[in-house]
């Protein structure tokens, strides 16, 4: 019993803040342009003169 | 009207509509060129609404920032605000959906331990962390169906969430009573993958109709935005459509299209009025002519002052007639929710027929007699029939996408799948609506006078030089070099060639003084004048389409507006009936008429005047070249020049439909398996659980087979 009163609220409180992480990315607009964010990472970074 | 939004900084933000970027090379490209715009500090791409968000100091103007995207080779439009994005449809599920899904992962764990045995304390208390994390999730991620439901309910109807709400909201009120009294099984785990099975249907369903509604808007946007106003004192000022009053004197050149309806003052041209009338050829205009909003100038410039502009244009009366028009669209009632009002009774009835069998006959009491109908409940709680629909429709329209023909929502592929009548307009949409220049005379110049006229047609935005750029682009062909260009708009095009051995020869591209047909004329000094006949030509592989609509079973003919000679020539090539001058209102009776004979008709036009048929029709299609009005109305918008979009979409709307009847199938198949045994009270909350993910994972696999539907 000892074990799952420490195992079950780590269990929850990692959901929980996976939970949070989904809600504070929606909020911030990260679901706002799908396709963008998926094009957006093959855009070369500024400057010829890098190797 | 452009969105500018003051900023704190003194600086404003105008979000630009740019259709044509795709990748991330366009992305990067536009960024950066706007970036280096004087007085823009900043600028970022939305790719999915394809638009451009650009913070600039006061002074820079929108025309500035479209023509610097236009020089980047991106046509862009500043954004119109009436026609905003309709809220997104799958953003509100999404908040609900994860928390399902946290909530029901969490519970299931706690659930899995119960099973393999967990006793006495240990489930009692698994029992009140379920109900802890269960029912406020439960309540939130719940909300979706319960308040549709209720909506229902309100109205005397049914719908699918009813059955839904009841079920979830009797299995959580007895799982509290379980774990209250220490009872053996609780349901928060069946109930909380219940919802979130529903709600990744609800969702999926929602982000097709927001991917197609986000490509569909991007070509939406882009029409008509304003007009060049002539001010008093004879400065020229940009103002944007809807601000446009009449009295307004417009300067519109020669290839733009006329902002708001109006009367001649000065300059003399031909306007191209198929969007309007489905009219093919060129109407010349005068001073004191009359122009409609929405018609194409054709050669020259022209002051027009305004009669009318916005709500009161011509327009106005076509968009009255489509409002009348959508009848059979509202009446036509998804499959989904024909399913849920065979359904949900019968639902309903096995549950309270368990109950009652089970206290009259049974003699199990109130509390075991409960469970057992509550497990019937549960058991049959539509959840692979809540994905049966939504996960086909959207693999069939990824599918469709990836070919250039955008759905508008699921419900057009369900009334497309029934279509067995096919109304073509002839004019942008069996051809290709502008006029091209005769093959066979390009096949004949000679390398350099191709190479010329190029050169000269380049430097011109008259449709016919931009048509005659395109095919002889297309021929590989490069532009000669010119200098001295000088353009008079309704005369052509003059310049000094310099060949390559440095000879020096005047050429121009000009309008033939008498020809009665659409042309141009190439003089080359020395040689003989060149002829080039422009008209407009069917699209290709019309052929091929209508045999494979005919091979569909779909009977094809032709509805114009357009007078009956010209109508004539394209119903002999086509080998199709044809009915010619139709107005809108004869359109849509047309319409009416056959759908009184029982057919279901599918309308394909792209005019200002098929929009009341458009509307009016069983379902509908437009080419990506149509007026914002038959892009609005259709249900299918398809790109490129083929016609082959016409069976590819029924073909595709067929077999979706056919998937959706075998995931029906399934799904019901199911039931008759696991009923009995939810009756006989055999039924445990693993058997639950292991039954609904199993038969929406054979629903889920059965709809992928749509992948390829669009071939």
């Amino acid at each position: 019993m000892t074990g799952l009163a420490l195992l079950i609220p780590i269990a929850l409180g990692m959901g929980l803040f996976g939970l949070a992480a989904f809600f504070w990315a929606l909020r911030s607009g990260q679901f706002d342009d799908m396709d963008g964010a998926a094009a957006r990472i093959l855009i070369d970074e500024e400057g010829d003169d890098l190797p | 009207m452009t969105m500018v939004q003051p900023q704190p900084t003194g600086e404003e933000r105008t979000v630009l509509v740019v259709p044509g970027m795709h990748c991330a090379g366009c992305m990067a490209k536009v960024e950066r060129g706007l970036a280096a715009v004087p007085g823009v500090s900043a600028a970022r791409v939305n790719l999915t609404a394809r638009q451009v968000a650009v913070t600039h100091a006061a002074g820079v103007s929108t025309p500035a920032l479209v023509d610097a995207l236009g020089a980047l080779g991106f046509p862009a439009q500043p954004r119109e605000e009436e026609l905003a994005a309709p809220p997104s449809a799958v953003k509100p599920l999404l908040a609900p959906l994860g928390v399902a899904g946290f909530a029901a992962m969490n519970v299931m764990l706690l659930s899995v331990s119960i099973w393999s045995g967990a006793g006495g304390a240990t489930r009692e208390l698994f029992h009140w962390l379920s109900a802890a994390i269960g029912i406020p999730a439960i309540a939130y991620s719940g909300r979706v169906f319960f308040a549709s439901a209720w909506g229902a309910l309100k109205h005397g109807r049914t719908n699918m969430d009813v059955p839904i709400s009841i079920g979830v909201i009797l299995a959580t009120g007895l799982s509290l009573y379980e774990t209250v009294t220490g009872g053996a099984t609780a349901w928060f785990d069946g109930t909380l993958m219940l919802l979130l099975f529903l709600l990744a249907g609800r969702a999926l369903d929602a982000a097709m109709r927001d991917k197609a509604r986000a490509g569909v808007d991007a070509l939406l946007r882009q029409a008509a935005p304003g007009a060049l106003v002539v001010g008093r004192d004879g400065n020229v000022e940009w103002i944007a459509a809807p601000l446009l009053v009449p009295g307004m004197i417009m300067r519109v050149a020669a290839g733009e299209r006329l902002a708001a309806d109006g009367e001649v003052v000065s300059g003399q041209s031909r306007l191209d009025n198929s969007l309007l009338t489905g009219e093919s050829a060129a109407v010349p205009v005068g001073v004191g002519g009359t122009v409609h909003a929405g018609t194409l100038n054709l050669d020259g410039a022209l002051d027009v002052r305004v009669t009318a502009a916005g709500q009161g244009t011509t327009l106005a009366e076509i968009a009255k007639l489509m409002d009348a028009s959508g009848q059979a669209r509202s009446r036509y009632v998804r499959i989904a929710d024909r399913a849920s009002r065979l359904y949900a009774p019968a639902v309903h009835t096995l549950a309270a027929l368990t109950f009652a069998g089970w206290m009259l006959v049974g003699h199990a009491g109130l509390h075991q007699s409960l469970v057992i109908a509550i497990a019937v409940l549960i058991i049959t709680c539509p959840c692979a029939l809540g994905l049966a629909v939504p996960v086909a429709q959207v693999v069939a329209c990824g599918a469709l996408m990836k070919r250039g023909i955008m759905v508008k929502d699921g419900s057009a592929l369900e009334r497309l799948a029934t279509v067995d009548r096919v109304l073509i307009d002839k004019t942008g949409t069996l051809t290709l609506g502008r006029p091209l220049p005769d093959p066979a005379v390009l096949d004949a110049l000679e390398p350099d006078a191709g190479r010329v006229s190029l050169a000269l047609a380049s430097h011109s935005k008259h449709p016919l030089s931009r048509a005659l750029v395109e095919a002889l682009a297309a021929r590989g062909i490069a532009a000669a070099k010119l200098t001295g260009v000088l353009e008079v708009p309704g005369r052509g095009i003059s310049a000094t060639w310099l060949d390559a051995t440095g000879q020096a020869t005047p050429v121009a591209l000009r309008r033939p003084g008498e020809a009665t047909v659409m042309a141009a004329a190439l003089d080359i000094a020395g040689r003989p004048t060149w002829l080039i006949p422009f008209s407009d030509r069917l699209r290709p592989g019309v052929g091929q389409a209508l045999q494979a609509l005919a091979g569909l079973g779909v009977e094809a003919s032709i509805l114009s507006g357009d007078n009956a000679g010209a109508v004539g020539e394209v119903a002999r090539a086509t080998g199709l009936t044809a009915e010619a001058a139709a107005d809108p209102l004869a359109k849509r009776d047309a319409i009416a008429r056959l759908q009184g004979a029982g057919r279901k008709v599918l309308m394909a036009g792209d005019g200002l005047n098929d929009g009341p048929a458009l509307a009016a029709a069983d379902a509908s299609i437009a080419p990506g070249t149509a007026s914002d009005v038959g892009r609005q109305a259709a249900d299918l918008v398809f790109l490129g020049d083929g016609l082959d979009a016409l069976p590819r979409s029924i073909r595709a709307a067929r077999r979706t439909m056919a998937v959706v009847r075998q995931n029906f199938a399934l799904a019901v198949g199911y039931n008759v398996l696991a009923v009995p045994l939810a009756m006989a009270g055999l039924v445990t909350p693993l058997i639950a659980a292991a039954a609904m993910s199993l038969s929406s994972l054979i629903v889920i696999a059965n709809s992928l087979r749509l992948v390829r539907a669009a071939k």
